[in-house]
């Protein structure tokens, strides 16, 4: 299980690497913490010819607050997620996502914008990103854009980056008084892929819950947002239920493949009870009680 | 294309022509013939092949030698003192922290980094901090007793 041969490049600077990106167009692909490339290309799922090594762009891996936002550079490992006062103190949803992320030697590589830019429905971020409402500034020779995370996972290991774009940064707003968030995944051992797993990020007013959202990890062919279920609970008290009519809502509509993991009808129920106890989670966060 | 980088692994600094696609636990066992470190999944999954690079314990089948070009790598081997065994790799036999013996190379790297950063590591910090390793004897119980008496003994060194 060796990787295809390839040339490699690892460019010092965002400008020589879209240079390069843009020399080789679509045989070329961005080499980041390698936690999914590395094993694809193993098993020759992934024969680049051309891998950019991005690791060594200095300023791309930070952590911070600015403009009403949490912003978390392309290459900034799991690790540094965990190990953050200001994730663990504001982004709980953030900090629960990157605790759960394959295991900790993995995490001290794999990083949040590879996560992303996988676009794999499996991944953990995705499913966050959308609860969070949060954006992807991608870089491309004509300068930066910003993404919506909404529009950003376009099919099943296909993100709306174009070939000759970098993911630089991950933009989270900031939840306000009385936000709240969680991920809870269920999965059969450690490492493993979520069987299922829901992102909620909410916001409380009063007994009400005034707004939400939640992502969905694994049972759909695409990382999705559960908007039934969102729209069961907002304008609402998260009661028994309200809650009970979330979690079969976000059942209904994923669209799980029977395999390993269990057969769809289970991820759909597992689905089900995890929204409930993530929004019941987050409730209880908005709550102040963390 | 083999690319020229340059590694310092156990204190010595080796500069190697590299294929590429070379993966960093190849580069390790078969050109610098340092065998200790072990090939498991291939999946990054097992973590038999966990070395510290930079000071991070990571797994070693998941990373291409010439992303580590550069880089301070310490492997099993660089563990002992001049033939006296690091205080985690005492704490291993003294407890039998193993079997077969296959997955005790990625267990010891990871948890002397473990230690080494959380020198008062619980039973549960250790067993959370040890998930990325797999023990296909099953043989957790007397690992864990060994990181946790390492631990005591103030093993991180």
């Amino acid at each position: 299980m060796i990787p295809g041969s390839f040339d490699y490049h690892a460019p010092t600077s965002l400008d020589d690497a879209l240079a390069l990106l843009t020399e080789h167009g679509g045989d070329a692909k961005i080499l980041a913490g390698g936690h999914s490339l590395i094993p694809a290309m193993r098993f020759r799922l992934a024969v680049p010819e051309v891998l950019v090594d991005i690791g060594r762009i200095p300023d791309l891996e930070y952590i911070r607050e600015e403009d009403g936002h949490l912003a978390v550079g392309g290459m900034t490992r799991e690790v540094a997620l965990e190990d953050s006062d200001l994730v663990n103190a504001k982004y709980p949803l953030l900090a629960d996502t990157a605790r759960v992320i394959a295991d900790p030697l993995v995490r001290n590589l794999a990083t949040v914008g590879g996560n992303l830019a996988h676009a794999d429905p499996a991944n953990d971020h995705p499913a966050t990103m959308l609860a969070y409402g949060a954006s992807v500034v991608a870089r491309g020779p004509n300068g930066s854009r910003t993404i919506a995370i909404d529009d950003f996972f376009v099919d099943l290991f296909e993100s709306a980056l174009e070939s000759n774009e970098i993911l630089t940064e991950i933009r989270i707003p900031t939840p306000p008084a009385h936000g709240g968030g969680a991920y809870l995944k269920m999965e059969r051992k450690v490492g493993d892929y979520a069987v299922s797993a829901v992102a909620v990020q909410l916001v409380l007013d009063g007994g009400t819950v005034s707004s939400a959202r939640i992502g969905l990890t694994n049972v759909n062919p695409v990382p999705m947002r559960a908007k039934n279920a969102e729209a069961e609970l907002v304008g609402k008290a998260a009661t028994d239920d309200v809650l009970e009519a979330a979690g079969r809502a976000a059942a209904g509509e994923c669209d799980p493949s029977g395999d390993l993991r269990g057969s769809a009808e289970y991820k759909r129920d597992v689905t089900r009870i995890l929204t409930k106890r993530a929004i019941r989670k987050a409730v209880e966060r908005a709550k102040g009680g963390n | 294309m083999g690319i020229t980088i340059s590694v310092e692994v156990n204190g010595t600094t080796y500069e190697r022509e590299v294929e590429p696609r070379t993966l960093l636990v190849h580069f390790l066992r078969e050109e610098l013939r340092l065998t200790g470190t072990n090939v498991g999944c291939e999946t990054s999954l097992c973590g038999a092949c966990t070395v510290h690079l930079d000071g991070l314990a990571v797994k070693s089948c998941t990373q291409l030698a010439v992303q580590a070009d550069g880089a301070k790598i310490t492997t099993i081997e660089g563990l002992a003192d001049n033939g006296s065994l690091h205080p985690m790799q005492q704490a291993f036999w003294d407890e039998h922290g193993l079997q077969c013996g296959y997955c005790t190379p990625g267990m010891i790297m990871a948890a002397t980094k473990l230690v080494e950063d959380n020198p008062d590591a619980s039973e549960d910090d250790i067993r959370h901090g040890l998930k990325g390793n797999l023990c296909r004897c099953t043989g957790y119980q007397n690992i864990v007793k060994a990181v946790a008496s390492a631990a005591k003994a103030g093993g991180a060194r």
